[in-house]
């Protein structure tokens, strides 16, 4: 006789250690098995598409850093890009160079803190979340180098760069590409010879290619499952398309999967930062353009981007005026996020919490 | 002299009892050493309490500091020298806090347990032996005592989980029995091969039988004591009960102030007494190389704090397996295990011991010399 | 290689075959379908063999005054091209455009997102609620003649 069981309805969220940002699921169990899940969000709902409308053309710069606060410099890349887009402004090389650096730096960071918290919410207490945030760390000095600011960076404008890299950057960043390889090694032979982390990982949160396609799902978990479209090499942008890099992809779109890319993007990150290095030409990094921007009327563009996340896009349309008329974001962690319904129902709560921390979603890019 | 313990005594072979009911004895006339023994006992009971919150106090910063340094930062260094007073700046903090019960809460169960849960690690620490004839109780049934007493721990994990009236607790106290209870049998069938080899459930016994160490001895026995031990202790990787970034805190949600304090302490000091059990049974508790009888208490403390240093070692290093899999860990690994160890153990046993039935050193190492290679096939 | 942008005049043509009547107006770089066919449109963009347009990279709304213009960006990853595709709806109530849920379920919360800050309803959206904002929020954040709260 089979038994009788209640479904119980916990509420996980806003507030909850593993939710990552402001995020609340009201999930149904049955037992430890998950048999129904509603995601609530908009708790950092910032309105930064109406703000958008009534800064100028620069000032929207520093709106878009508090999007994905873990990943800023390509935010500002991609907003950059549109904006350019919409202007026709022509960015000097060293400038695209500077950007992509900064970018895949930003990269390396954003991943570092997606892998140390799927490993924290695996349950392994605060250590391999440390260590990955002290890499991060030396990332971001190297940010910090550059423009002064940590975390909301604000690097990029339209039209190139704030400023070009002071001269003790270029030791530092050295220092750095000599380092990061050997600490990768370390970090993806935690997950390679640890029997739990496997047993957790393996098989766990598989997503189906085609149902990521459906759902608008990109990034990282669309390569996991075994696609590989990155829209650096699909839609070169800045100076992706005279850099070399491989497009890791995985096989099953599992938990370990997921892991596996984004470990693999940051050795590929690496590439491109040294390469970046290698070719940088000298000349100035932003192109000369007046105070205040002013594109044509009805103009309208899309610029993306690869985010750490995923596809990251600004479509910008102006009114002739010095601010957009309407300013779409669309965020990779919004739509990653549609597909929570598969990559939750029928797991355990233990799974839950990982297979939410594979697909990286950042509350303040859901929410903007 | 009026009332003191003679060599006849019941209580002679106990030196810390006998020392303090001696010495209050001088003050007391003799018509009164019913008195002296009521003092002496409360004295010790005062001991022991005093000592286990101590030593759960110093567990807590040593746990911190190791953790810290293993996880790359500094942990408490702020008060008292290397942050040692810690614990005693988080006690005053949670003593001053309201005293919150939960308005879906069945008091009473609520309020409970945090005795219930301090109860068993004070208690089943009353059996150890702490140097050369010095323990505050030598029961002849001491390892089934210990096993019955940290028994009652699941009881509290569930009154824990069921009265708080959320559903993160209950979660957490539906893990923790189905854990608890499927882990206590591979542990008690750990500790059957220690009572085979020394023929005797005391743990003065037991200390006194090991020629040899029994972790030689027992390789299997000491391996799935110590997953089972974890397990009971709710550490990493067993720690489906508390799973901070699942459930919050567990079975402890909603659990605030003092009453939060004594659950966090009945937790902390469980792996000290876990581990002063582990070390008596395993690592010959006060007994060492040399000067035992001087030295003992230092013996067993190095020892205690090997176990100690071990389970945060295992804490800071590995993820949290999943209930499936720790259930599946505990049923098809660790069981089969525990009976293979006690079946080869008691062949041993029986045809190795003297008419006495006792073990000498050469058997033991003989044992060893079997169940070391034994160990490494089977697991 | 970069992701080209389908030809607009192409475009039209291919889908005046297969639903006539259903483009509303083209320009050089524009098209706009109209609203009660842009579903229909949409599936079959997606099924074309020719097109295989099967990743819906974003839907946006704008707020132009006299109407609110829902935009479509899809993606070939075969072809690796792409386009826009547009439709009008007028009015400043709650105008309804047919949902694209059953084609791409990534439609799914972008639509609600247009329905809470533009205020324009999708039809067949089987879960038409706010997303951001609460329940009973006054408005529509994003449309141009919405009014600030005078004090916070």
């Amino acid at each position: 006789m089979p038994i009788r069981t209640e479904p119980i309805t916990v509420n996980i969220g806003p507030q909850h250690p593993s939710t990552h940002g402001v995020f609340r699921l009201r999930v149904t169990f049955d037992g430890e098995m998950i048999v129904d899940v509603e995601p609530i969000f908009g708790y950092l709902h910032r309105g930064t598409e109406k703000l958008a409308e009534e800064r100028n053309y620069t000032q929207i710069v520093t709106l878009t850093d508090r999007l994905d606060y873990v990943a800023s410099m390509t935010n500002n890349q991609a907003y950059c890009l549109a904006v350019e887009r919409l202007m026709g402004i022509e960015v000097p090389i060293r400038g695209q160079y500077l950007r992509v650096m900064a970018a895949e730096l930003q990269r390396i960071a954003s991943h570092l803190v997606a892998t140390g918290f799927l490993l924290q919410d695996l349950g392994a207490l605060g250590t391999p979340l440390m260590y990955c945030f002290r890499e991060r760390e030396r990332i971001l000095d190297l940010f910090e180098m550059l423009c002064g600011a940590r975390i909301t960076v604000s690097y990029m404008r339209p039209g190139g760069v704030y400023y070009d890299a002071p001269e003790d950057f270029w030791p530092a960043l050295d220092r750095f590409l000599d380092y990061m390889p050997s600490y990768l090694d370390e970090l993806e032979q935690l997950l390679a010879e640890n029997e739990i982390i496997l047993v957790r990982v393996r098989n766990v949160g598989n997503l189906p290619l085609d149902r990521l396609i459906a759902c608008s799902a990109s990034g990282p978990i669309l390569r996991a499952s075994g696609l590989a479209w990155d829209w650096r090499k699909a839609d070169p942008y800045d100076v992706y398309d005279g850099l070399e890099f491989d497009v890791p992809v995985g096989t099953n779109g599992d938990n370990l999967d997921r892991f596996w890319v984004r470990m693999q993007e940051m050795r590929q990150s690496l590439r491109i930062v040294r390469q970046c290095v290698e070719q940088m030409p000298p000349g100035p990094v932003r192109a000369e353009l007046p105070l205040v921007l002013r594109p044509p009327k009805g103009a309208e563009s899309y610029g993306r981007v690869e985010s750490p996340k995923g596809e990251l896009g600004f479509y910008l349309i102006s009114d002739g005026g010095i601010s957009p008329y309407r300013c779409k974001i669309r965020s990779p962690s919004l739509l990653n996020l549609t597909m929570i319904k598969d990559l939750l129902i029928g797991w355990k709560l233990a799974d839950m919490i990982v297979n939410l921390g594979s697909i990286d979603i950042n509350m303040g890019e859901v929410d903007r | 002299m009026n009332c003191s313990i003679g060599p006849d005594s019941l209580f002679h072979d106990n030196v810390l009892y006998r020392h303090i009911y001696n010495a209050i004895g001088e003050f007391i006339p003799s018509s009164l050493c019913w008195l002296d023994h009521i003092i002496s006992g409360f004295l010790i009971i005062l001991i022991l309490v005093n000592g286990v919150l101590l030593g759960a106090a110093l567990y807590v910063w040593l746990e911190r500091r190791v953790l810290g340094r293993m996880q790359n930062r500094l942990g408490p260094n702020r008060w008292g020298p290397f942050g040692l007073l810690q614990p005693i700046a988080d006690l005053v903090k949670l003593l001053t806090k309201e005293d919150l019960v939960p308005q879906g809460a069945d008091r009473i169960a609520f309020l409970m347990v945090p005795i219930v849960v301090v109860f068993p690690l004070i208690a089943g620490l009353a059996v150890v032996p702490i140097a050369r004839n010095t323990f505050l109780a030598d029961l002849n049934i001491g390892v089934l005592y210990l096993v019955a007493i940290t028994g009652l721990s699941t009881l509290g994990i569930f009154m824990a989980g069921w009265s708080s009236g959320n559903r993160y607790a209950m979660f957490g106290a539906m893990r923790g029995v189905a854990m608890l209870i499927s882990y206590e049998i591979p542990t008690v069938l750990s500790m059957v091969g220690i009572v085979l080899l020394a023929g005797s459930m005391s743990l003065v016994d037991v200390v006194n039988a090991q020629h040899l160490p029994f972790i030689v001895v027992q390789p299997l026995g000491i391996l799935v004591f110590l997953l089972g031990i974890s397990a009971e202790l709710n550490r990493t990787p067993f720690d489906i009960v508390e799973a901070e970034s699942e459930l919050v805190a567990g079975y402890h949600t909603e659990y605030s102030g003092i009453k939060f304090a004594l659950v966090q302490m009945a937790e902390f000091g469980g792996v000290v007494a876990a581990s002063a059990v582990a070390s008596t049974l395993f690592l010959g508790g006060w007994s060492g190389p040399f000067l035992s009888g001087q030295l003992g208490a230092l013996w067993f403390l190095m020892k205690l704090g090997f176990f100690v240093f071990l389970f945060i070692w295992i804490r800071a290093t590995f993820p949290r397996l999943r209930i499936d899999q720790i259930m599946a860990f505990a049923w098809k690994f660790l069981f089969p295990l525990s009976l293979i160890n006690i079946f080869a153990t008691t062949l041993q046993v029986y045809w190795l011991r003297d008419d006495t039935g006792a073990l000498s050193r050469g058997d033991l190492g003989l044992m060893a010399a079997i169940n070391i290679p034994l160990a490494l096939v089977t697991s | 290689m970069m992701t080209s942008f389908l030809d607009v005049g192409e475009l039209a043509q291919h889908i005046q075959a297969a639903y006539p009547d259903s483009v509303e107006e083209q320009t050089a770089s524009h098209l706009w379908i109209k609203p009660p066919l842009i579903a229909d449109v949409c599936r079959f963009l997606k099924e074309d063999p020719e097109l295989k347009l099967e990743f819906l990279n974003s839907i946006s709304a704008v707020d132009y005054i006299d109407h609110f213009e829902v935009v479509y960006l899809m993606t070939s990853f075969e072809f690796n091209h792409s386009t826009f595709l547009r439709t009008r709806v007028p009015g400043r109530g709650e105008p309804e455009v047919p949902s694209v849920i059953e084609i791409w379920p990534g439609a799914d919360y972008q639509e609600r997102e247009i329905w809470d800050l533009m205020g324009v309803r999708f039809e067949g959206h089987p879960n038409m609620k706010r997303i951001l904002l609460w329940e009973g929020f006054p408005g529509h954040p994003l449309r141009k003649d919405f009014q600030d709260a005078v004090e916070y």
